[in-house]
Parts: C-alpha cells; structure tokens; sequence
C-alpha cells in the first residue's frame, strides 16, 4: 500500500470539513433535544431544504419570474436560508409539534419521521435523487489557498472557520451569556423558570427555529461541495445520530467536539483503508457504547 | 364458536385471495404482515422502537437467497440459515443497543443497521448494486416443486401462518406477561424479581428471528434479494406499518401491512407523492389516532381488550 504523508494530510483535512458538517448538525440536534426533549428526525430534512433555498435562488428563481437575470447570491443565500427554513421549523413546533409535549419522546421521533418523509417526497416530485450542482460558489472563495503543509480549497477552508466561529459562539452563548442560563434553567427546571417569569414556551420556540436555522445553514455551506439532492440529508442524518450517541446526546460540548473527531478519523480511515471510511463512525459508536453509554460527555 | 368462525372466515379468504388479487401480491403482503407483527412483539409488548429491522429482514434475504443460488441448498435449509444470521446479529445489535433506552436505542439501531447496509453494498457475496438476482426457488422437502404457482403459496401461508402463530404463542405465554409488565412498569418488574434486560434481549432476538423468517420467505417468493431490502427505509416502513395498524394488539401489524402494501402498489401512479401521503397518514396517526387502525376500531365499539395501552 502506498501510503504517503502527504495523502493522510489531504484525506484528514477533507475529514476536518465533513467533521464541521457533523458538529453543525449534531449541535442542532442536541439543542433541540435538551429544550424540547425531541430527536428530530427531520433535521436532515431541513439541511437538504436549506441547500435547496440557495440553489433554487441561484437558478431557479429568475427563470419562475421571468427575468433570467435575477439570481440570489450565496452570500445572500447564507442569510435568507436559515431565517426562511427556520421560520419554517418555528411554524412545524407551534402548529404541531407543540402539541406531543409531555408525551413519550418516541411520539416525537415518529412524528418528526413523518414529517421528514413528507418534506423529501415534496422535493423528489421535482428534483433527481441524483442530485443537481450548485454554481453559485463566490468567485473570491475559488481556487486553494497554500496553508503551509498543503495547498487547501478555498471554499472548503471558508467552511470549516465559518462553522468552527458559530459552533464555538453557540457554545460559548450557551455556557456563558445571561441568555444560556435562562435557557439552561429553563431545561433543567421549566415550570420553576416560567414561574420566575422567564417566557419558557417562546425560549422553547426560538431555540428550535435556532436549530433548525443551523441545519439550514449548514445545508448552504454545503451546497457548493455535494450535489444538491432530496435525500441528500436522509443519510447524512443516520452518521449525525452516531455521533450524538458518541458524544452524549445532551451535551452541547460532546456534539461539536464528536462531530469533528469523527469527522476527522472518518477522512483518516479513508486515506489509511477506503472501504472502512463509511462504517467507521458506527463501529466507533458501537465501541463507545461498550465502554461508556452515556457517550463521551454524557450524563446518564 | 367464535374462533372455529374466524379460522374458516380466514382459511377461506387464503384460498380465495389468490384468484382475485395478483398472487405474488397477495405473497407480499403475508411477507410482510410476518416482518410487522415481529417488529411489533418489539414494539407493542416491550415498548423498544427499533429503526434497524432492514438489517435483519435483508440480511436474512441475502443469506437464504445466497445459500440457495450459490450452495444449491434446499429451500428449507436456505430459510433457516437466514433465520439463523438473523438470531445472531439480533444478539449483537441487541446487547449494544439495550445498553442505552427509549429515543437513543431507535437511534442506535438505525446506525447500526447502517453497518449491514454498507456491507451490502461493498462486500463482494451481495452483489452489490444488482443484489442477487434469479434465486432458484427449489424443491421443498424434496418433493414439493415451489416453482408452481399453488406450491411456492401455499408453502408461504404455511411458513406465515406458523411465524404469526408462534407470536401469537410468545406474547400470550408467562415470558409473554413479563415483557408487557415490564414496559408497563419496568421499576415494578424490576422489584417482582425479573430481569428486565434479559427478557429485553430475549424479546429483540425473538423479533429479529421472525423478521429474518419474514426475509428469507420474501427471497423465495420473489427470487431477489437486493439494497432496498437492508435500507434504511425498509426500517421506517415497518415503522409505518406497525403504528399504522396498531401498536401492541396482534390484529394491527395485519391490517397495517395490508393497507400500506396496498397503498404503496395502486397508488403507484402517484410517483413521489406517495410518501407524502403516507407520511400525511402517519403523521395524523401520531396526532389523533394513536392507537392506530385496529385499536381505535377497538375504542369505538368499546373493546378494552384489544385497545393498545399506550401514549
């Protein structure tokens, strides 16, 4: 086997970029399962919508209006995706998720299940499952860049610092901030909080259009790398599941630091024995279920 | 008298379903009426939502349909080593996911059914993206040819019927009673003296068993054994089936198999909408009918018995 530095380098930073990939997701899912107490199975859902936003803006939407001219740029797309789908998201949990509170959360999984099997039947009614480019990547984030050690996308390294800043001001929003501690009593304690006046029941519901806007997000980030397509986040989700069980699923701290070890051993495993690359993160999930249940930073 | 009604009303509609509807169809929905109520002894009576019971209706499909093309083993045999993998990787599955319960243990499922999804699709035995085409469907004990039409469906109401009836058996057995007491309170059983894991595992190995039968029959009736077997989706739509019908009563994976079979090949001329429809049903189902199908009928002319006690 010819098994060159150089090669591991490549396949591990390629790792890195899926890895903040993961810890976006992941991050979402583990904020909306400490406030609402709900795996939402639709989060891949809302990651796929939330790259079809940006590719829809950028090459469909002149053509529908009649002025092939008129494109949304991805700078532009990067704001309006996360604010429409989160929106959308905020209409879901209002309307009806709202209405499985206090239920066993496996309501909540089915019902976010049904709802992730309707959103992708939706796109696949007009979209190849195959997927479709997205060609709206900027200009100024084309070509590479040297880091030094290796020459580097552009784009892909923009990706990475742009997910490491909002996972890490998530974080330290959450940890820190006067906001994180009402948010925080309010998992922990939400009839108590609610009665300190805190309005628990909006917190509730801007925290999952928060999540949501984050699966949007990182849905348009990665529109220029993967194809768009409707099942495009169907089987990111699974991966994503494995690293919330790897991290701790409460955990905000576990989510962002799982998803980018695994994302990293992910691209390492693809340098070092290819055909292991996509079962790896399941077989380390199924090891850290062994030694540790709870997942790394889990309470039990 | 009653029963002795049911079973002619039954035997009778086996015979006749045939004639009326396409056999093979007919096949289908048996097949998967026995891959339901497995996933429902689960579901129903230990209260564990599994999402990775493609892996063992699949993995059984591959393992009986390459036994039987590439050995040239008998039918019988086929089947059996099917049921047997799946036993086995129900064991495994079984002793990773109990150690964590409720949502994280259908997370851990749906990942691990993962594994045997990309296996299927890399290891050299499955054939990959063409699956495993033209299984021979052999000769049953030697002398019953199931490449005849009235051979190969009776043998698949026979297999079936034995499946649902064995279930039937194991849910209304002592081990049977545990289990359901232990989902209705597991602190309770815990202190009457059950092992509550253990009859846990007992239950996943049992529903991974009968999944994997439900597998292996698919192979003969079909003679492939192909990817949408261990998908991910094949997990969700058992899912659909089980809850559709009705969770924890023996007639719900019945009806629920039937009508999304059902749905799923007349409503075909719907493309994809056909998810929508079903995710729209599932969805009302979770909101308003909780008890799905047959236990709301229950609920409507008061039968206590059969009505699920759930949500």
């Amino acid at each position: 086997m010819h098994l060159s530095l150089d090669l591991i380098l490549a396949q591990t930073m390629l790792g890195l970029n899926q890895g903040v990939f993961y810890a976006m997701l992941s991050l979402g899912l583990a904020i909306i399962f400490g406030l609402l107490n709900i795996v939402n199975f639709a989060h891949g859902a809302f990651y796929m919508i939330g790259a079809f936003v940006a590719l829809l803006g950028y090459g469909y939407l002149g053509p529908w209006l009649g002025d092939s001219g008129f494109r949304i740029n991805f700078w532009v797309s990067l704001i309006i995706s996360p604010v429409l789908v989160g929106a959308l998201g905020i209409l879901f949990e209002r309307s009806i998720l709202r209405r499985l509170y206090g239920l066993d959360p496996i309501y909540g999984l089915l019902l976010t299940f049904s709802l992730a099997l309707i959103l992708q039947g939706i796109f696949q009614n007009y979209f190849n499952v195959s997927g479709t480019p997205y060609h709206g990547q900027p200009k100024i984030l084309s070509g590479a860049v040297d880091l030094g050690f290796m020459t580097y996308p552009a784009y892909r390294l923009f990706t990475i610092i742009v997910s490491l800043i909002i996972c890490l001001t998530t974080w330290f929003a959450i940890e820190k901030s006067k906001w994180g501690i009402v948010l925080r009593a309010s998992i922990e304690r939400p009839a108590l909080t609610q009665a300190l006046g805190v309005n628990v029941p909006l917190l509730v519901t801007l925290t999952f259009g928060f999540g949501i806007g984050l699966a949007a997000l990182t849905g348009v980030l990665a529109a220029p790398i993967y194809s768009v397509s409707p099942l495009m986040g169907a089987d990111l989700l699974i991966t994503i599941f494995a690293v919330v069980v790897v991290g701790g699923l409460g955990s905000i701290k576990g989510a962002i630091i799982g998803g980018l070890v695994l994302g990293l051993l992910q691209g390492l495993t693809k340098a070092i024995y290819p055909p292991m690359a996509s079962t790896v993160i399941f077989i380390i999930m199924a090891i850290v279920l062994l030694i540790k249940p709870a997942g790394l930073f889990g309470r039990e | 008298m009653k029963k002795l009604a049911a079973f002619v009303i039954v035997g009778i509609g086996v015979v006749v379903a045939p004639q009326l509807v396409y056999p093979a169809f007919v096949m289908q929905i048996f097949c998967f009426i026995l891959f339901a109520a497995a996933f429902n002894l689960l579901l129903g009576y230990a209260g564990l939502l599994s999402f990775g019971h493609a892996a063992f209706f699949g993995g059984a499909a591959y393992i009986t349909g390459y036994v039987i093309k590439m050995w040239g083993y008998p039918p019988l045999l086929g089947i059996l080593a099917g049921v047997l993998f799946s036993a086995v990787l129900g064991l495994v599955f079984g002793v990773l996911a109990l150690r964590r319960r409720g949502i994280y243990f259908a997370m851990i499922t749906l990942a691990l059914a993962q594994v045997i999804y990309f296996s299927a699709v890399q290891l050299p035995f499955t054939g990959g993206e063409n699956g495993l085409q033209s299984i021979p469907r052999g000769m049953l004990f030697g002398l019953i040819d199931l490449s005849r039409p009235a051979c190969i469906y009776y043998t698949v109401v026979a297999v079936v019927g034995a499946g649902l009836f064995g279930i039937y058996r194991i849910v209304n057995s002592p081990f049977g009673v545990a289990l359901t007491a232990s989902r209705e309170d597991e602190g309770r059983a815990i202190s009457l003296g059950y092992d509550v894991k253990r009859l846990q595992l007992i239950a996943f190995v049992l529903s991974a068993s009968f999944s994997g039968l439900a597998g292996a029959v698919k192979v003969l009736v079909f003679q492939f054994a192909s990817l949408t077997d261990v998908h991910w989706m094949m997990s969700g739509d058992v899912v659909i089936m089980t809850v559709l019908g009705g969770i924890g009563n023996l007639l719900g994976p019945i009806v629920g198999a039937s009508v999304v079979i059902a749905m799923q090949q007349h409503l075909d001329f719907m493309g994809s909408w056909i998810e929508v429809v079903i995710g729209l049903i599932m969805g009302s189902c979770i909101l308003i009918f909780r008890h799905g199908i047959v236990g709301e009928i229950a609920r409507l002319f008061g039968r206590r018995g059969l009505a699920a006690r759930n949500g």
